[in-house]
């Protein structure tokens, strides 16, 4: 970097090496969290933004992070093996009507089998096409979303219309899964939160809402997500998934049974999209309702996306995106408001940085990132608070902008929503 | 050749049928899972339609074929417009806004809208185009991310520019101005209804005319599809593929914002919280069906709006939920794209198989030319 200007061209060199992966420290992470969380406390003491990390909103984020997670977690399972899932949205619309259907006859955990049961059927028609029929992933994906919200819908009339409680478009009330917290920590939490002490209690806050009215499937979401981790790229059988979507045709000369790892890899993305719908139905609302999963599937491929193709990754962008969503439900437009402070700040200083150390890029750069900083806080201090579309707004926006400012950064595999046909290699 | 020709076309038909046939026999296995009557189903599916069911008919498949098209401009140059749906509810309001203002005089003002609608349906899909060109964001999740903002957007600026009216919670714009709205065409002498046809079937028209003229035979057309097909043939061919990426979509865009033209000037002269939605989705799903082509999209439009027209009517005479529709276009389209991959590989190993045996009658046959061949 910082010897720039000694590059001398002489048309001869060798192409660029290509950028090593970043290896981080091990604290890296623990490091950004710890910082967040110190921003977020000094913000919340300067706005007064109380909702900014209480622990009721972060409970809210968890909960609706859960089901994005999940269906980005499908997106992954498929995406490795080299196959665009865009018919997440399709799977977890099945995976609604299979949660609430199984739920109401046999009970909350046969609802969870029912809504993962589901999904596979979605998973199956889009691995038959894709996989079996080579037609183009996203074109089938497309097929299947029509198909997943038509057949729900239609199944939903057909066996919840005639039943108490419940509708063409609606179920009968639930049976509800359990929740889980520890008694005593929690109100000790509590007492430390209400305190308001700058850092001590958002960090009372974030604890709160982890160890407060978990619910079950939040704790099974979590595990599967760190399981998903472990099988893919620990174990035998998860190289030579990944390997199908990186490099199918030197697979299949290894022995690799591609077409049979990419269908499963299909089922089981169809499994935990379905999965991810009978959470909306199962914990986040209770019952099944006609549009409730409301674009979560895509916004489950975005977090994948997002996250790089990686676990760790997915499962921040899916925090992201439950947390933003709780704020918004949660009517916090001061709180979007509040966040305009930290990042005025931060592009205010980037620019300034930009202008006087002329090398980090070009002074047009600077002076943009500078007016955007005034701009951001000029917003910060004109409006008390942030109308609730623009809050809505918030996250995928910044999908874009991740995607926009660091998808030279972003690799997905290889072979990625290709088509394979067995014995074609080259 | 002649015979290559008529083999071509029964292949060409055999994937819309096989299509059928499959969706036919999947629905009938559905219904018979779900124990609903399979017979009474059909019947009323195929019944014929009244008359002022078929105006219904050719109006929704006006606008279906105009957000078909949209889509259709951007897979012919390899591009996943998903993003029609977010574009037309733009443009539809956008041009909802200024004609209500009517600052200019009568049919001006259609005209000047029609253009406003295009610009802001451009520029909304332009958002996507510039951030693939540049930043090589995938065009299919960017447009997916801009169909959610512009709902954001759209409400927050119909929240601002609304018209409140006394005793009514509808949010709508100001209502265009009586002479300013298209007239529909009467069809009571062919069929005896009073309902009318949208006036802006001849805007389909025109599009769909120009669809096939620009991409089948101009130059621009020509670059386009070999994008599409090829993009290092296109570079090959001194074609700017950037720029080509980029013009598309601002083309597709632009005609993505003419879908809510129809009802915007023929049925609800006013854009609010009740405009059609979910539009772009079907285009896409009848962009697929109709190949394309802009005679096949015309018959996949009328099936897709004939099918919607028919489901109306399935609770009562059948009592089986209307969202059956929703089922069978689904398995339609699904089963179309495998049947015309299916039928595009016979059609290779065909062709593969002429060749053949066209090469091992030129030369004396040897085992090599057969081996090579298969």
């Amino acid at each position: 970097m910082s010897d720039q200007g000694l590059v001398i061209t002489t048309g001869l060199e060798a192409p660029p090496p290509p950028r090593r992966p970043i290896h981080r420290a091990r604290w890296f992470w623990f490091a950004v969290i710890g910082g967040a969380i110190v921003v977020l406390s000094t913000v919340r003491v300067i706005t007064g933004a109380e909702d900014i990390d209480s622990s009721g909103a972060l409970t809210a984020a968890i909960a609706l992070a859960m089901p994005i997670g999940l269906a980005g977690l499908g997106g992954l399972w498929s995406e490795r093996a080299g196959v665009v899932n865009i018919g997440l949205e399709g799977m977890m619309i099945l995976g609604t009507w299979g949660g609430a259907f199984f739920a109401y006859y046999y009970g909350p955990w046969v609802g969870i089998l029912g809504a993962i049961l589901l999904g596979i059927v979605g998973g199956a028609v889009h691995a038959l096409a894709t996989v079996i029929f080579g037609v183009d992933h996203i074109v089938s994906g497309v097929a299947i979303n029509l198909l997943g919200a038509g057949a729900g819908a239609y199944l939903a009339v057909r066996t919840f219309s005639s039943l108490p409680g419940g509708g063409p478009t609606q179920s009968p009330p639930l049976p509800q899964l359990p929740f889980i917290s520890i008694p005593w920590l929690s109100d000790w939490l509590g007492q430390i939160e209400e305190t308001g002490w700058w850092l001590v209690s958002d960090i009372a806050g974030v604890l709160r809402a982890l160890t407060t009215n978990l619910n079950v499937l939040s704790i099974i979401a979590v595990l599967l997500l760190i399981l998903s981790w472990w099988i893919l790229w620990h174990t035998p059988f998860g190289l030579r998934l990944r390997s199908c979507g990186e490099a199918p045709h030197a697979a299949e000369t290894l022995g690799v049974n591609v077409i049979r790892y990419k269908f499963m890899a299909v089922l089981i993305s169809g499994g935990l999209a379905g999965l991810a719908g009978g959470f909306l139905v199962l914990v986040a609302s209770n019952l099944y309702r006609e549009g409730q999963v409301a674009g979560r599937g895509y916004i489950g491929l975005a977090a994948m996306i997002f996250g790089n193709w990686r676990t760790g990754g997915l499962a921040g962008g899916a925090a992201l995106f439950g947390y933003t969503d709780a704020i918004q439900l949660r009517g916090g437009g001061d709180v979007v408001r509040a966040y305009l402070l930290p990042i005025a700040t931060f592009l205010i200083a980037w620019g300034v940085w930009i202008l006087v150390r002329r090398r980090q890029g070009k002074p047009v750069v600077g002076v943009v990132t500078l007016i955007l900083g005034i701009l951001s806080a000029v917003w910060f201090l004109g409006v008390t608070r942030v109308s609730n579309e623009f809050t809505g707004m918030t996250p995928y926006v910044a999908t874009l902008l991740v995607l926009a400012f660091a998808s030279q950064r972003l690799r997905p595999p290889a072979a990625d929503g290709q088509v394979y046909r067995k014995g074609e290699s080259t | 050749m002649k015979r290559i020709d008529l083999r071509r076309v029964a292949l060409g038909l055999a994937a819309p049928l096989l299509a059928i046939v499959v969706a036919f026999v999947v629905t009938s296995l559905i219904l018979l899972i779900a124990g609903d009557p399979v017979g009474a189903v059909w019947a009323q599916l195929i019944d014929v339609p009244l008359p002022r069911q078929v105006v219904a008919i050719i109006n929704a498949a006006t606008v279906y074929y105009l957000s078909a098209i949209a889509v259709a401009i951007g897979f012919r140059m390899n591009l996943f417009n998903i993003g029609v749906d977010g574009q037309y509810r733009v443009a539809a309001f956008a041009a909802a806004v200024f004609a209500g203002q009517a600052w200019l005089p009568g049919p001006l003002n259609i005209a000047v809208s029609l253009l406003v609608a295009m610009a802001a349906g451009g520029l909304w899909a332009g958002i996507a185009g510039i951030l693939k060109v540049t930043r090589g964001v995938s065009e299919v999740i960017s447009t997916i991310m801009l169909n959610t903002i512009a709902t954001f957007l759209v409400s927050f600026l119909l929240s601002k520019a609304a018209l409140r009216v006394e005793g009514s919670n509808a949010v709508n714009t100001r209502p265009i101005p009586e002479s300013s709205r298209v007239p529909g065409i009467s069809v009571d002498g062919i069929i005896a209804t009073p309902n009318l046809i949208y006036g802006f079937i001849v805007l389909a028209v025109v599009v769909g005319l120009a669809y096939w003229f620009v991409l089948g035979k101009t130059r621009f057309g020509f670059d386009l599809r070999t994008t599409g097909r090829s993009e290092t043939a296109a570079v090959a061919s001194g074609v700017k593929v950037k720029r080509m990426v980029l013009t598309s979509m601002v083309i597709s865009g632009a005609a993505a914002g003419l879908v809510g033209m129809p009802l915007l000037f023929g049925q609800d002269y006013t854009y609010g919280d009740t405009f059609q939605s979910g539009l772009g989705f079907a285009g896409i799903a009848i962009a697929l069906l109709g190949r394309n082509n802009a005679v096949g999209i015309v018959f996949a439009a009328l099936l897709w709006a004939y099918l919607d027209a028919q489901g109306n009517g399935l609770q009562i005479n059948a009592g089986v939920s209307d969202r059956l529709v929703l089922v069978i276009q689904g398995v339609i389209v699904l089963s179309v794209v495998i049947a015309y991959e299916l039928v595009r590989r016979a059609g290779v190993r065909m062709e593969q198989r002429r060749v053949a045996s066209q090469l091992a009658a030129a030369r004396t046959p040897s085992p090599e030319t057969e081996g090579a061949a298969a």
